[in-house]
């Protein structure tokens, strides 16, 4: 106890931000543990919904999609296609929305006892992982039955991609859990902001579309989406690979869009800029958090 | 020349009782020009107090005084509007044992998140965990869910938690009245002993007696100002008008 004249006396409360919850690995696993507990209390499927869910979504859009619009027939491999685009969005949406409702949801820790705050959004992204894994497993599967031999460049797509969308979730889910303390709206704007991402990414339908569709400035603005992106790097990953690694489709159409790996780059650097904006919004915010809740 | 632990400069601590709450009634407020309306109070103004290691100090005051308040403002909890608030060491709030409890985890489970939150080490939470059982009597019942818990027997292993969480300054927030006499006894044996370890205590109570005995300096806040600062006898008696 005679040591503690040795320590400077800090500001309580005032954290690192991100780097703070690298210290906390063990109550971050904790927290991640409960959620997961927590989530399929009661229930008997458990963490099988997991798998129930996406399998629904895929056969409604398989259908819908592939059978109904006739995008099988111009897309080789349509499942494969589908599925590594759902499985990005997923997690985006997944880990964003969580993300953004964490800090409420932890209103009474909140409350009592100071954390670093950004524990919560963390945790949430980090369970949204831990469900995007059996579908990544599924997608894996499909890709390797289908005729998959994995290179290089590929898996490194792969593996991008799930950081870009990681990155951009959580970044913009500290920003939106922020400021729904003060607004519940953001909630809202949320899942709206969710439902749009789907359609404003490569995922029911191939890029050709909008290539040829819109004027040039507008493709422009639907590439430098960085969901676009890595929508487009899991093609590239799970799915180019099956179908024999063509120049041009059948129907004469390039089977990927131009400047991939510029866009990627893009990608990331915008993922980057929003964790660093979300953070900066989160720390400003933050010290009002215990009164607002 | 003892060293300070906690260090209270000027502190003034304003609340904004807001009532509307959405975007809309927000965007209203501005197109019609109708400023949002405000009611500011203070819960503390220009509050400055020094504590130093091993001292114990209770935080007396009416409801409403502010207490709560600055012990949230020491723990980090919440920031100051004006001055500044520092400490040194680690900081433990007791504030309402059992906040970082869930439900629908078992007593074991609980444990150890509640440990961690509080800034326990996974291996100080294993080397302590049958210390801690232990002391909350509830051996039989430490893999059942907590929900199932009595809550009393929520509230002994929320505090047995607490208690064995080793922080240079423990911050105690009405919670003395926990479980029955002996248990309760129990508790008190248990801040004693912290205390004669040389532990910083800050605790909040309206239990006067209590404090007065186990305290040596009582702070009185009325209205978030600080009106006496002194043995916690005296303190305690002005407070009761005497």
């Amino acid at each position: 106890m005679s040591d503690l004249g040795s320590l400077p006396l800090t500001r309580p409360g005032q954290g690192r931000g991100l780097l703070d919850v690298l210290d906390r690995r063990f109550l971050l696993k904790l927290i991640v543990r409960k959620e997961l507990r927590v989530r399929y209390r009661g229930s008997v499927l458990g963490m099988a919904w997991t798998y129930v869910k996406p399998a629904v979504q895929f056969f409604v859009h398989f259908f819908a999609m592939g059978v109904i619009m006739a995008q099988r027939e111009t897309v080789p491999n349509f499942a494969v296609y589908l599925f590594s685009g759902i499985v990005v969005m997923n997690f985006f949406g997944e880990g964003f929305l969580n993300a953004t409702r964490s800090i409420l949801w932890n209103a009474p820790l909140i409350n009592k006892i100071y954390l670093p705050r950004e524990l919560f959004p963390v945790a949430s992204l980090w369970v949204s992982a831990v469900h995007f894994f059996p579908q990544f497993l599924v997608l894996l599967v499909a890709a390797l039955v289908t005729g998959w031999q994995p290179t290089v460049t590929e898996v490194a797509a792969g593996v991008l991609g799930f950081v870009i969308v990681a990155l951009l979730a959580l970044g913009l889910g500290l920003l939106f859990g922020a400021v729904n303390v003060f607004f519940r709206d953001a909630e809202n704007l949320v899942e709206l902001i969710v439902m749009v991402a789907t359609w404003a990414s490569p995922v029911l339908y191939p890029w050709v579309l909008v290539y040829d569709n819109l004027p040039r400035w507008l493709w422009t603005v639907y590439m430098a989406n960085p969901l676009t992106a890595a929508v487009q790097l899991f093609h590239y990953a799970f799915w180019y690979g099956t179908t024999g690694r063509p120049e041009l489709l059948a129907n004469g159409n390039a089977p990927m869009a131009p400047d991939l790996w510029q866009w990627a780059a893009l990608a990331t650097t915008v993922a980057l800029a929003f964790v660093v904006v979300g953070q900066l919004v989160f720390k400003r915010l933050e010290g009002r958090f215990a009164q607002e809740l | 020349m003892p060293t300070h632990v906690i260090e209270v400069t000027g502190v003034t601590k304003q609340f904004i009782l807001r009532h509307q709450r959405s975007m809309k009634e927000y965007a209203v407020a501005l197109l019609t020009r109708k400023a949002v309306p405000r009611d500011t109070f203070n819960a503390l103004d220009d509050v400055s107090l020094r504590i130093s290691e091993g001292e114990s100090v209770a935080l007396l005051g009416f409801n409403g005084s502010g207490k709560s308040t600055l012990l949230k403002l020491i723990s980090g909890v919440m920031q100051p509007d004006g001055g500044t608030v520092r400490t040194r060491g680690r900081v433990a709030g007791l504030i309402e044992v059992g906040a970082g409890f869930h439900p629908d985890l078992t007593g074991r489970e609980n444990v150890f998140l509640n440990g961690a939150i509080l800034g326990m080490s996974e291996a100080q939470i294993t080397e302590r965990f049958d210390q801690i059982v232990a002391f909350s009597e509830i051996e039989k019942f430490i893999d059942t869910e907590v929900k199932f818990y009595s809550s009393g027997m929520f509230l002994r292993l929320a505090f047995a938690v607490a208690v064995h969480s080793d922080p240079e300054v423990f911050l105690i927030d009405e919670i003395l009245a926990v479980g029955d006499e002996p248990f309760q006894k129990k508790c008190l044996d248990r801040i004693e002993a912290l205390k004669s370890e040389g532990r910083t205590l800050v605790i909040v109570s309206h239990d006067l007696d209590l404090v007065s005995r186990i305290c040596e300096r009582g702070v009185l806040l009325d209205k978030g100002h600080m009106v006496a600062d002194g043995p916690a006898p005296d303190v305690v008696a002005r407070m009761r008008g005497e």
